[in-house]
Parts: structure tokens; sequence; C-alpha cells
């Protein structure tokens, strides 16, 4: 049987390089799937066909094996983030104080969904499954940055913040 | 590193701390940080050098009254400040010796007096990143004392006879589950410390591994010398992202020190540990579920037997503990196990810790004696339900378990009493009702959580939670009718009977504990197209109706 | 053979022996006894998806998956009663309410494993409310189509693909309720790396995956080459 050749680079993107740092660490074992994922994921926003067929290929991870794992995941986004994202905690906790209604209102101000990015790119609603702040109920993330015990006029002001610069 | 280094390490320690006057530890827990107490740190250290005083300013880990954040705390004289600000820090510093700042003093001493430390002892108390801090608080001891002293077996009788119970929920005892994997055959063996903290409503987990992480790690050293196993995973949520770093930090002082690695102590233990980041999928703190992901795969749940203790993560012998199961092993060896029997309930032993959260005036974390009585917790430790509200339900176990009402709150919390009122006791969420929470609607969000969750891959959990949502939706909206309650009851069972994992097995416990105790609640949604809480809006409204 | 190597074991009261290692419904089948199955198939590996050959176990209130649970000595096995046949009714209204099963006008009608399973169990109507998903039929492929309404995830087409034709073109994507069989990069069939051998057809329980040339002339399934092809494969 002739020898593995990993593929080649995408692109000299030096962001590849840390990729394939990461699969080297491990060995270009299999299971280092979802750890070179993550690295994908953190270094360029998203996971697109181009960057999963490069680590199934370099893995010799079947690629709808790879497709199904970002997929089984919803940590990993198969679309690039806005260039804000705000996250709002639908934990139990924040759930009992009131984050439906903060979700909703933030849906209808950016007019997209949970889960979505405005048209302009500018500005990603997303929806967490519990960061774990519950003493500071309802939580929201306003570009990673965790705020507690939010109002929903703070959430209008910051997606006004956002709109305008 | 021997133990007599480590007491030179702890005494030195000590001697730093005692050539200052005063300890100020300011809490930079993930509530506390989110109000920028890394600011009011440094302000309080400027502020101590513009004083003259001799005076050290520690971060530390969370002290668990979130709701007062951002927390300061006097070490020496037991002065707690409350939602302290970095322009106070010159009134706090001159404070220092004499009497403390009024008005910014937070008094709530039962909140305080009725817990008990084991898990948390460290919490708020050392920096989580000096592995210093740790040593000095008898940090390492118990894992140098057993690979010296203790044969594996020792160990395990020890964990077994101090009655502790797996704290990810089950509460599957720990010893057996050790003596499991030590008495399996295996060139290889595993150990993995389940931070998966998938729980909507639970932070328990969290805390300890950015308050405290050397505890975790030294807990899962000692497992990996009782059962054989030289390579240990902590499984972490990447939504976690302080808790991953602080434990990068401290997997590498433990390397460096020689308390991780090969040749522990001079002996010819080796153990190590590494990160995995989980990538957001509740399912995975399933134990085979959690092993398919750290292998790269997808997190879907295989049946048992085999069980992980004989063949896990890459088909060997593997131990999978929870975090807070882990950071109760080195006080138990410490201390010994007849100590930790003696705190606790008949078959609950030691402590626990619950996220207090929901309508309750003292959010945060707290460690109870098991036995307590969910009353005491609510009123006492917790200060009760604010704003002139009444205590509907208390939601124990997550998606898992059940809403307890408020006429059984004299219950003592064990594992077994909260299983015996249709809740379990779960990693620790505790999440208080009021008569403004709406119960039917409370089962739906859990459905909704169970649904999105549900791996797919039996049909009870996958098509089933689908189904139970549609009927909760429906009942919700006021278009239900008596069959389609019948209808979710019936599918009730097929889940929990049928189901391949815990996920699908306890998906329908929320609406099998909330039908129990508020019926009425359901009955009124369908039958009267009202919701009596006023949260959820009626399709049809009620004047239509009558 | 050693004593401990033969079981002796009861299922729906009849005495039976077996030997160690078996699985429950190993040796139920070699009795004639029947056990409802869907994700089981002789020659795949066992994921124990399907649920519906749980069976009842004297001395424990859980539910026992047949086709992974080994027998054990003087173990007594329920595998019909009014409890396991009312599960497995409302898990075949689950799988009918999930997705867009309409016999009349599928390729595998009376060919089809759910329908004679639903026939069997008695299932008449669909207490569920159907969920009618918005699924594609890929029919892109030369030879086979993909309709994702008649799909029940059994993951046998997964399972054939990775374990006997080595291939694995295969996979499940996303997860729950909004779980789909996918090849590749969730591209079409047709532009796959698929090496248009069929066994995937075969298996497939359903109409989900079929042979074009088959439309409108009835479609019956052969999946049992797979023992053969496995036990030649060994012996090679």
């Amino acid at each position: 049987m002739p020898a593995f050749t990993p593929p080649p680079l995408p692109s000299d993107d030096k962001r590849w390089k840390i990729v394939n740092g990461t699969m080297r660490k491990n060995g270009f074992a299999r299971h280092a799937l979802i750890e070179t994922l993550h690295t994908v994921q953190s270094s360029f926003g998203y996971l697109d066909d181009d960057s999963i067929r490069f680590v199934a290929q370099s893995l010799r991870v079947p690629l709808s094996q790879a497709y199904g794992v970002v997929t089984f995941y919803h940590y990993f986004s198969l679309k690039p983030p806005g260039r804000h994202t705000l996250t709002i905690c639908a934990g139990t906790a924040c759930y009992i104080k009131g984050s439906d209604k903060l979700i909703a209102s933030a849906e209808k101000k950016l007019g997209v969904a949970q889960g979505q990015t405005t048209r302009d790119g500018n500005i990603s609603l997303m929806v967490a499954r519990c960061v774990g702040a519950c003493g500071r109920a309802p939580v929201a993330l306003a570009d990673g940055e965790l705020q507690g015990q939010v109002a929903g006029e703070q959430i209008m002001d910051q997606l006004e913040r956002w709109a305008v610069e | 590193m021997n133990i007599e280094e480590l007491e030179q390490i702890a005494d030195s320690v000590r001697g730093a701390n005692a050539s200052f006057d005063h300890e100020v530890n300011v809490c930079m827990g993930t509530g506390c940080l989110s109000q920028h107490s890394d600011r009011l740190k440094d302000a309080l250290a400027k502020a101590a050098d513009a004083s003259g005083k001799k005076v050290l300013v520690r971060r530390t880990g969370c002290m668990g009254l979130c709701a007062a954040g951002p927390l300061v705390l006097v070490d020496r004289e037991h002065v707690l400040y409350q939602h302290s600000r970095a322009e106070y820090s010159e009134r706090i510093v001159a404070g220092l010796g004499g009497e403390p700042v009024a008005g910014l003093q937070c008094n709530l001493r039962e909140h305080f007096d009725e817990q008990v430390h084991i898990v948390l002892e460290n919490s708020g108390r050392i920096d989580p990143e000096k592995i210093d801090d740790y040593i000095a608080r008898d940090g390492y001891k118990a894992l140098l004392t057993a690979i010296t002293e203790m044969k594996p077996d020792d160990v395990v009788r020890q964990i077994t006879e101090s009655g502790l119970r797996g704290r990810g929920g089950g509460g599957y005892p720990t010893g057996l589950k050790w003596s499991t994997v030590a008495k399996a055959v295996g060139d290889q063996k595993y150990v993995i410390c389940n931070g998966d903290e998938g729980d909507p409503g639970a932070f328990m987990d969290r805390s300890v591994m950015e308050s405290d992480p050397h505890r975790v790690i030294e807990g899962m050293a000692i497992a990996g010398f009782a059962v054989s196993a030289s390579k240990g995973f902590v499984y972490v949520r990447a939504e976690y992202p302080l808790a991953v770093s602080r434990l990068s930090t401290c997997i590498r002082d433990a390397r460096r020190r020689g308390l991780l690695g090969s040749g522990i102590g001079g002996t010819t233990f080796n153990f190590d540990v590494e990160i995995r980041l989980g990538a957001g999928a509740f399912v995975c703190g399933e134990e085979t579920a959690l092993i398919a992901s750290i292998e790269g795969k997808r997190g879907t749940p295989r049946p048992r037997p085999p069980y992980p203790a004989v063949s896990g993560l890459f088909d060997k012998p593997t131990l999978i503990n929870n975090v807070e199961t882990f950071a109760n092993i080195a006080p138990i060896l410490r201390k010994g196990a007849r100590w930790f029997a003696s705190i606790g309930s008949e078959r609950s032993k030691g402590t626990k810790v619950f996220a207090l959260t929901g309508k309750i005036n003292n959010t945060g974390l707290v460690e109870v004696p098991m036995g307590i009585k969910l009353r005491h917790i609510i009123e006492v430790i917790g200060g009760g339900v604010p704003d002139g509200h009444t205590l509907k339900a208390v939601q124990t176990g997550g998606p898992s378990g059940g809403c307890i009402p408020a006429d059984m709150l004299d219950i003592g919390v064990s594992y077994d009493a909260l299983i015996g009122v249709g809740s379990m006791m779960g990693s620790g969420g505790m999440i208080v009702m009021d008569d403004t929470s709406c119960m039917v609607n409370v089962a739906r969000f859990f459905i909704e959580f169970c649904m999105t969750e549900s791996c797919g891959k039996c049909i009870p959990c996958r098509a089933g939670t689908a189904q139970m949502y549609t009927l909760l939706t429906r009942i919700c909206d006021g278009s239900a009718t008596m069959d389609d309650l019948a209808l979710l009851e019936d599918l009730c069972a097929t889940v929990k009977e049928g189901s391949l994992c815990g996920l699908g097995q306890t998906a329908p416990n929320p609406v099998l504990s909330t039908l129990k105790y508020f019926r009425d609640e359901y009955i009124e949604h369908i039958v009267h197209k009202r919701c009596p809480a006023g949260v959820c809006s009626m399709q049809v409204p009620a004047e239509v109706m009558a | 053979m050693n004593d401990a190597d033969v079981k002796t074991l009861e299922i729906d009261g009849h005495q039976i022996s077996a030997r160690r290692g078996q699985t429950i419904l190993e040796v139920a089948r070699e009795n004639n006894i029947d056990i409802p199955t869907l994700c089981h198939l002789d020659g795949l590996s066992e994921v124990g998806a399907c649920r519906l050959c749980l069976v009842e176990i004297k001395g424990s209130n859980k539910l026992q998956p047949a086709c992974v649970t080994a027998v054990f000595e003087s173990m007594s096995v329920i595998t019909d009663s009014d409890r396991l046949n009312r599960h497995r009714r409302t898990i075949l209204e689950l799988l009918f309410a999930e997705r867009n099963h309409i016999c009349s006008v599928c390729v595998a009608n009376g060919h089809c494993e759910l329908q004679t399973l639903a026939q069997q169990q008695g299932v008449t109507h669909i207490r569920f409310p159907y969920r009618y998903p918005e699924l594609p039929v890929d029919a892109s492929h030369e030879r086979f189509t993909a309709d994702h309404n008649r799909c029940i995830l059994c993951t046998r087409c997964v399972r054939v693909c990775a374990e006997v034709e080595g291939a694995h073109v295969w996979d499940v994507s996303g997860r729950g309720i909004n779980s789909l069989v996918i090849t590749d990069l969730n591209q079409d069939w047709g532009s796959s790396s698929c090496t248009r051998c069929g066994k995937c057809v075969q298996v497939c329980p359903t109409g989900a995956l079929f042979d074009k040339s088959k439309i409108g002339s009835g479609h019956p399934k052969y999946p049992d080459f797979l023992v053969n092809l496995n036990l030649m494969r060994e012996a090679r």
C-alpha cells in the first residue's frame, strides 16, 4: 500500500498552518477531528466545505462522517458570523427571568430569526443553551462580553450602537 | 516533588501571606467578572499601595453569592463587601484594620453560616491559577500520600467507605465504579472528568473548574492511581472559555512541579491530563456519548453493556466521574472516609453544591450537607422569593428532573428523596418558581430543550420528544383537547421506557411531575383556555369559548 | 463444549438452550420466536436504535433491546406482552407521523418492512399529528434515488456502506428530529464518491432508497446477500 500523503494546504493563508499544527500535535489521528474543527472555527470563524474536506482528508476521516460531526454539534457553524454577535442565553434560569421576550424583541428589531445574521452581514443573533452565569440571569453576550441582568432597553441600545457603526 | 518539598512550598506561601497585614480577596468568577471585578481588583491594589498599608490583594474564584457581586472578602477579618465598585477602593482600604465601611457590607450571615464547604472550601480563598496557593491549603498532599503510602486498593476502599455517590446526577456509588475499573483487565486505562455541564440552569462545575482547578486535577490523579490509569481527559464545554484557560494553566503548572507526568513524587506512577473541548451537545453528558465525542465522533450514546468501566474510550477500561465528584476525592483522603460519611444523610453522604437561581433573593452557588430540608435552602440560605410573590415550585435535576410543589418543601435533599417525589438530584440546578411561572409552559420549555438536544439515534426520543413538544404547544396555545392530554401521557410512557439513553428516559420527567402536582393548570389550559399564571397567550380567547 | 458455554433460559415460557455470547434476538429467531426489528440486519453491526425489539426480563423493571442483550443462565424473557406491544405500536406510529409515508404511491408498497410491521402490530391509524416536513428527493444518481420522505433513519445504509462496502459514503447529518442521511459533504448522491454497488438500496427497509428501474414494477429488496458476503470475506 502506498504511503499516505496528506493533502496540500488549501491556500497560503497562514491560518492553515495553525490548523495543521493541531493535527500534527495529535499525530494526524482520526480522533483529533473535533479538536481540529475547533481550531478551524476559532481561526476562520466558521467551517465551509473546503475546510471540512481538508481536515477530513488530512485525518483520513470519510467526508460524510466529518460533515455528520460538524452538523451534530451546535457550536460549529457553517456560515460566517456577522461583524457583531449578540448571544442571548436561553437556559432555564434566564428563561424563568424572561429571556424568551428578549429574544423575540431582538428578532423583531433585527428582522432575522435566532441563529441568523442580518442581510448586511453586520449582526448575528445567537441563542445559547446556558452560559453558566445563571446567578446573573437573564444573561446576554455582546461580542463575547457577558452582561448580567439585562433589560430589553439595554439590548436595543446595544443593537442601535452596532447598527450605526 | 515529595511531601517534604510540598510542605516547604506551603510554609513559604503561608509565611509570605503572614508578612502582609491584610488579605483582600476579589471574586473573579464569571458572574463578578461580568461586572468588571478585574478593574476593581486593580483599583484596590492601587489604593493599597497609596495607603502604605501592607495589603495582599488576591484574585480568587467564585464566592457563591452572585446576586450581590462583585464581592470582596477581607479574609482574616471575615468582612464581606457586596456590589463593590472600583470607586469604593479607597474606602475599603481605609477600613482595613478598623471599622468596616458602613453601607457596603453584606450582612447575609445565615446565607453563609448554614453552608458546609468541602468542594468549595478553597473557592473565593485562593488564586485559582497559583498552584502554590493550592498547596498552601493542603493541596496535592492527598495525592502524594496516596501514591507513597497507600496501595491502590486502599484508596478504592477509602472512597467506598466514604459513601460518596456520583455528583453528575445518577448517584452511582463512586467506590463501586472505581473498583470495577480497577479490576478490569487492560494494559491501558483512562480517567475522564465530565465537565460537560449541559443542564441549562446549573453552573457548579463551571465554578469549581474556574475557582479551584487543581482540586479537580488532584482528584483525577488519585483516581488514576487507584484504577491504574496513566492518562486522563477533562471534557469541558467550549462555552466555558475561562474554565478552559484556567485548567490549561493549572495542568501546565502541575506538570512543572512534577505532580503530573511520569514518576510522580519519585514513584513509578505516571499520570497526565489533557483537555478536550465539547462542542454544544447536552447528550455528551451521557458517558458513552462523551466517549464518542472524545474519539472525534458524533456524540451518540450506545447501548450498555459493555459499560465504559470494561470497554470505554478507545475500547479500553475507562473511569468517568463528574467534576464535583473528583473535587470531593482529595478531602476524603486527607480527612478520612469516616469524616466524610459523618456528613449528610443515611444513604447520601457528604455535601452537594447547588446553583440556586430563578425567583429567589440570594441567587448563586451554595454547598449544603445532604439531607438538609429543601425549605431551609430556599427560605434561609436563599432568602426566599423576592417582591412579595409566593413560591410555587422548585425545579431540580434540569431537563431530567421535575418540579417539586411548595407544599413538599419539607423533604430532605438526598438522591432517594428527590426521586421519591418524581424529580432527581441531577447535577445541581435548583430553580425557584413563583406564582408568575406557568408550569405547563415550564414543561414545554424542558421538552423543547430535550427535543433540540436529542441525538436522533433512537426513535422514542427523536420522534417522541418532537411529538410531546407539539402536544404541549397545543395545550399552551389553547388548541388542545383532553384526548391530546391522554395521548401525551401515553407517549411519556414510551419515551421513558423505550429510549436508549438517560436523556430520553428522563425527558418526560418535567411533564410527568407537573402533571402529577399541577394537573389543574393543564386542565385550565385545555378546558377553560386560560393560563392561570398569565404566561401563555391563548390562540382562542376565553370569551369566545363562553 | 464447556458446560458454562451452554445457557438454558426461558423465552415466552419455552425452555431453550443457547450458546454463551448469543443475543436474545439470535436465540429467539433460532427457535422461531418472532421479535420485531427495524434497525437490526443480519450481517451489520448492532446499534440498538429502533427499540422495537425491546423485551421484558424477569427481575428487572427496565426493558432491554433483544438485539444487543446477551443471554445469561436461567434468564426468563418475555417478548410478547401488552406493555411491549403498546410501545411497539407507539414507536411505529411515531415513524409514520415523523415523515411523509404514503404507502399507496411508494415504490416499496408491498415490500416494505415498516408497512409489514405496522400490519403485524395492528396499527390501523396514527394518533399523532403528522409533521409533514419538507424533505428533498435526490434523483441525481444514474441508477438510484434517495427519497428522504420515506427514510426512518435506521442507518442500515450508513453501516453497510462503511462496514461491508468499505466506502463510508453515507452518514447522518444534523441531530434529533432534523437528522438526515447524507452522502459525502451533503452533496448530490450522483456527484458523491458512491461506488454504485447498490448495497444500501438492498438493505433499505423502506422505499427511501430505490432502484430507478424498479419504479412501477414492485421493488422487493434482497438484503440476505450480506451474511454470505461476510462469510466469504472472512474465509479469504
